[in-house]
């Protein structure tokens, strides 16, 4: 599985993947979370607000933080 | 592209019709406006019509999100809904009186009136 952490870098980034980390780590998943922090990379996805999370391609939030609770949740739906 | 961070919140997102007719042409200029302005931010319709992922939910996460339908076929309006947006603040062109034709000489005082009437809107509390 691989999770994309989409945003420039800004402390709401840093939490996001926290997050995902915390997420993975519960639910003892092998998952490769990666940092996208390409503008050009991340518009190219339609976001318009970051940070933003992608999973396997798939973009699940945009604009907010989402909680490890809920990425465990899209982790699971996997 | 200029690198800037798109980290500030999309507080107000504002959906133009754009479409084929002056009042379209005129929602399309008043949602510029209103950007450049500061007031809020333009986003694409036609991202929202085409389902595209990163584009609705960049929208779910404003507070408020504004429809400009240059008319009454309202398609700005059914396109956020048929995505399951909820729209908080709406304006309907021909409503505000301006007449739809297909003449694409904009009138300014047209566009800084919608313009007048989207701020009033966003004036009122939700």
């Amino acid at each position: 599985m691989k999770i994309e952490i989409l945003g420039m870098g800004c402390p709401k980034c840093k939490k996001l993947y926290e997050n995902a980390q915390s997420a993975v780590k519960e639910l003892n998943v092998q998952a490769e979370i990666v940092k996208v922090e390409d503008i050009q990379k991340i518009t190219d996805y339609g976001i318009m607000s970051t940070p933003a999370i992608v999973i396997d391609g798939e973009v699940r939030s945009a604009g907010r933080i989402p909680t490890p609770d809920e990425i465990k949740k899209w982790i699971s739906a996997k | 592209m200029a690198k800037e961070c798109l980290c500030q919140a999309n507080e107000i997102v504002v959906f133009p019709c754009s479409g084929g007719s002056n009042c379209g042409q005129i929602a399309n200029q008043v949602a510029v406006d209103l950007t450049e302005d500061g007031v809020g931010t333009i986003f694409c319709l036609a991202g929202i019509g085409a389902h595209i992922p990163g584009m609705i939910e960049s929208a779910k996460s404003a507070k408020r999100i504004v429809a400009i339908d240059g008319c009454s076929v309202e398609c700005a309006k059914k396109t956020l809904e048929h995505a399951g947006l909820t729209i908080t603040d709406y304006i309907d062109i021909t409503k505000e009186g301006i007449a739809k034709t297909k003449n694409f000489k904009l009138s300014q005082q047209d566009i800084l009136f919608v313009v007048k009437r989207t701020k009033q809107e966003l004036a009122k509390e939700r």
